[in-house]
C-alpha cells in the first residue's frame, strides 16, 4: 500500500483553481483581448476604408460581402466598428492614465498636508458638483472637435473623483506607524511620499483605473452621439450609432453592430475591474 | 439640529460661489467674440464695438465675474446668443419634461433597486443575489442610449406598446405623459438602479452581520421584521447618500435619453446649445443642474439628521 502524503496539484487543477476563484477577470480579460485584438489587427487584415462612400451600396443589411451592412453613404460598417474600436480603446486607457498621474499627485499632496488639502477640498467639491458628463460637454464646447480635445476634457472630469480617493486612502495611511516612523528617523518628505505612502495606495487605484476606463469610453460615446466629441468624420462607436439615428426603425443594423462592441468592451473592462477589486482588496470583496 | 442645518447649508455655498465661478470662465474663455454674433452679419465694426460696450465686455475679468455673480444670484442668467430670449425663459419652458423624466426615473429605480438589492443581501449568493449582481454590472457596462434604442426596438417598433419618441405636456394629459415618459424613465433608470441595487445589497449584508440583527432574531422576531424594520432602516444611510450622488449620473443621462426620444427638456436645451455654441444658454444650464445637484445632496444630508440622531453632532 503507497500512502501518498503529499501531492503537487497537476497543471491543470492549478489552472481550473485560478479561473474558477477569478472567473470575472478571466471572462473580461479574454473579451477585452478580443475586443482588442479585432480593434489592432482587423483594419490591417480587413483593408476597406472606413470612410470610402459609394452611392451604389447604400443601406445594405448584412451579408457576406459586407459583415455588417452598409449606412447610409454606403460607408462599410464593418471597415467603421473595427476603427471605431482603436479610438474608443484609445481614449479609455489614455483618460485613465492621464487622470491616475494627475489624481495621484494631487491627492498624495493633498491627504498629506493639511493646509492644501483645505483649499482643495473645496475646489474638488465644487469640481464634483458638476455632473462629469455635463463638465465634459461644457469642456467640449470651449475646444474644438478632436480626439485630443476629448481625451483632455474626460481627463478634467475624472481627476477629482481620483484625487478624493487617493486623498482618503493616504489620510489612512499617515497615522500608520511606518509612516510616522520614516518622518521621525528623519526622510525627506519626497521619500516618504513616494516610497512610503505611494506603494501602499495602488491597489485601490488601479481598480479605480480600470473603472475610469470603462466610463471614458461610454461618456466618449456619449459627446460623439449628441455631436460634441469627435468630428463625425471620424468613425467612433458614438459617431456611428448617431448616423444611424435616422435609419434605426428600418435598418437597426446600423445601430445594433457599434452598440453591441461598446457594451462588450466596457462590461469587459468592468468585470476585471470587479474581479481586481475582489482578488486586491479582500475586504470588500465580501459585500460589494 | 438648528446648527447642523445652518453648517451644511454655509459648507453648500462656497461650492456654488466656485460652480458659478467654473461656469463663468467657460463663457469668459471661449472662442468668438459674442459681440460680433448679437450684431449679426449686417454690422459694421462700430456697431459691435457699441454692443461690447453696452453689454460690459470691455470690463476687466474681475468686474464682469462681479457682474455675473449679482446677475445669477438674482436670477438672471444672460440673453441667448441665437434666440435673443432671456435664458431663464428658455430654461423654464424646458423644465416640465425634464424634471418629470428625473422624477419617474428616481421612482422606478428606488422601487427596483432597493427590494432587489434587500433580498439579494437577504441570501447572498443565492439566485436573486446572481441576478441583482448581473444587473449591478451590466447596468454600469450598457450606455443608456444602447438600452433606449433596444427598448425602441423591441416595444415600440416590433411590438408597438409605446410611442417611439416624443412627448405630452402634463397639463395636456396625463396618461399621455405617463405613456410618452415611460421607456425613457426605463433605460435611464438601468444605470441608477445597477448602482443603488449594489450600495443596497453591500450596506443591508454588512447591517446583517451585526449583534442586534442576531438578538432581533434570537428573540424570535420574524424574518420580513428582521429585514425591513432592523437591516434595512440601518442601512437607509448609505442608500440615501447613493441616490443623491447619483442624480450626477442621472443629469448626464438625461442629456442623451431626452435625444434619443426627442423630449423637449434641458438635455436638448444644452445640445443644441452647444452645437450652436451658445455660451449663455450652456453656463445657464450647467449652474442651475449643478444647483440641483447640490440641493438634493444638501437635503440628503438634512434627511439623515432627521432619521438619525447620532449624525447631528
Amino acid at each position: 500500500m503507497t500512502v501518498i502524503l503529499e501531492t503537487t496539484p497537476s497543471r491543470y487543477a492549478l489552472w481550473h483553481r485560478f479561473v474558477h476563484q477569478n472567473l470575472s477577470v478571466v471572462v473580461g480579460g479574454v473579451l477585452l483581448l478580443s475586443v482588442i485584438l479585432i480593434a489592432l489587427v482587423g483594419p490591417i487584415i480587413y483593408s476597406v476604408d472606413p470612410n470610402a462612400i459609394s452611392p451604389l451600396r447604400r443601406l445594405k443589411p448584412p451579408s457576406t460581402l459586407y459583415w455588417f451592412g452598409t449606412d447610409a453613404l454606403g460607408r462599410d460598417l464593418f471597415a467603421r466598428v473595427i476603427a471605431g474600436g482603436r479610438i474608443s480603446l484609445l481614449v479609455g486607457v489614455s483618460v485613465s492614465v492621464l487622470s491616475l498621474a494627475c489624481g495621484i499627485l494631487l491627492g498624495l499632496v493633498s491627504g498629506f498636508f493639511r493646509s492644501v488639502d483645505a483649499i482643495m477640498s473645496r475646489v474638488l467639491e465644487a469640481f464634483m458638483a458638476i455632473p462629469a458628463v455635463l463638465l465634459a460637454i461644457a469642456l467640449m464646447a470651449l475646444t474644438t472637435a478632436s480626439v485630443g480635445n476629448v481625451i483632455i476634457a474626460l481627463t478634467i472630469s475624472e481627476i477629482p473623483r481620483v484625487t478624493r480617493l487617493m486623498r482618503s486612502v493616504v489620510f489612512t495611511l499617515r497615522g500608520q506607524p511606518f509612516v510616522e516612523a520614516a518622518i521621525a528617523s528623519g526622510a525627506p518628505i519626497h521619500h516618504v511620499l513616494f516610497r512610503h505612502i505611494l506603494p501602499n495606495t495602488l491597489a485601490p487605484l488601479i481598480v479605480q483605473g480600470t473603472f475610469i476606463c470603462g466610463s471614458a469610453i461610454i461618456v466618449e460615446s456619449i459627446l460623439s452621439f449628441i455631436g460634441a466629441g469627435t468630428p463625425s468624420s471620424i468613425p467612433t462607436w458614438g459617431n456611428i450609432i448617431a448616423d444611424g439615428r435616422t435609419f434605426f426603425q428600418i435598418y437597426p443594423h446600423m445601430i445594433f453592430f457599434p452598440a453591441v462592441f461598446l457594451s462588450i468592451t466596457v462590461l469587459s473592462i468592468n468585470l476585471i475591474g470587479d474581479g481586481l477589486r475582489d482578488y486586491l482588496d479582500p475586504r470588500m470583496s465580501r459585500n460589494m | 439640529m438648528i446648527s447642523f442645518l445652518a453648517r451644511r447649508i454655509f459648507a453648500a455655498l462656497p461650492v456654488m460661489f466656485l460652480v458659478a465661478l467654473i461656469a463663468f470662465s467657460l463663457l469668459y474663455f471661449a472662442p468668438g467674440d459674442p459681440a460680433a454674433v448679437i450684431a449679426g452679419d449686417m454690422a459694421q465694426p462700430a456697431d459691435i464695438a457699441a454692443i461690447r460696450e453696452t453689454i460690459g465686455l470691455n470690463q476687466p475679468f474681475h468686474v464682469r465675474l462681479g457682474i455675473f455673480l449679482w446677475n445669477t444670484f438674482r436670477g438672471d442668467l444672460g440673453i441667448s446668443i441665437f434666440s435673443h430670449k432671456p435664458v431663464t425663459a428658455l430654461i423654464a419652458q424646458r423644465l416640465e419634461p425634464t424634471l418629470s423624466l428625473a422624477v419617474l426615473t428616481i421612482i422606478i429605480s428606488i422601487a427596483v433597486a432597493v427590494p432587489l438589492g434587500t433580498l439579494a443581501a437577504w441570501r447572498a449568493r443565492g439566485l436573486i443575489d446572481r441576478i441583482a449582481m448581473a444587473i449591478g454590472i451590466l447596468g454600469f457596462s450598457v450606455p443608456v442610449f444602447v438600452i433606449a434604442y433596444l427598448m425602441i426596438w423591441f416595444l415600440s417598433v416590433k411590438l408597438a406598446w409605446f410611442p417611439v419618441q416624443g412627448y405630452t405636456p402634463l397639463a395636456t394629459n396625463w396618461s399621455g405623459w405617463f405613456y410618452n415618459l415611460i421607456l425613457p424613465a426605463l433605460s435611464l433608470s438601468t444605470v441608477y438602479i445597477a448602482l443603488i441595487t449594489r450600495i443596497t445589497r453591500a450596506s443591508v449584508i454588512e447591517v446583517l452581520s451585526q449583534d442586534y440583527i442576531r438578538t432581533a432574531r434570537s428573540k424570535g422576531l420574524s424574518e420580513h421584521v428582521v429585514l425591513l424594520r432592523h437591516a434595512l432602516r440601518n442601512a437607509a444611510v448609505p442608500i440615501a447618500t447613493i441616490v443623491g450622488i447619483g442624480v450626477a449620473l442621472l443629469m448626464g443621462g438625461v442629456v442623451v435619453t431626452e435625444t434619443v426620444f426627442a423630449i423637449p427638456g434641458l438635455g436638448r436645451l444644452l445640445v443644441d446649445a452647444i452645437l450652436q455654441r451658445d455660451y449663455p444658454v450652456i453656463q445657464g444650464v450647467l449652474i442651475l443642474l449643478s444647483a440641483i445637484y447640490v440641493a438634493v445632496n444638501l437635503l440628503v444630508d438634512i434627511s439623515y439628521a432627521i432619521f438619525d440622531p447620532r449624525i447631528r453632532n
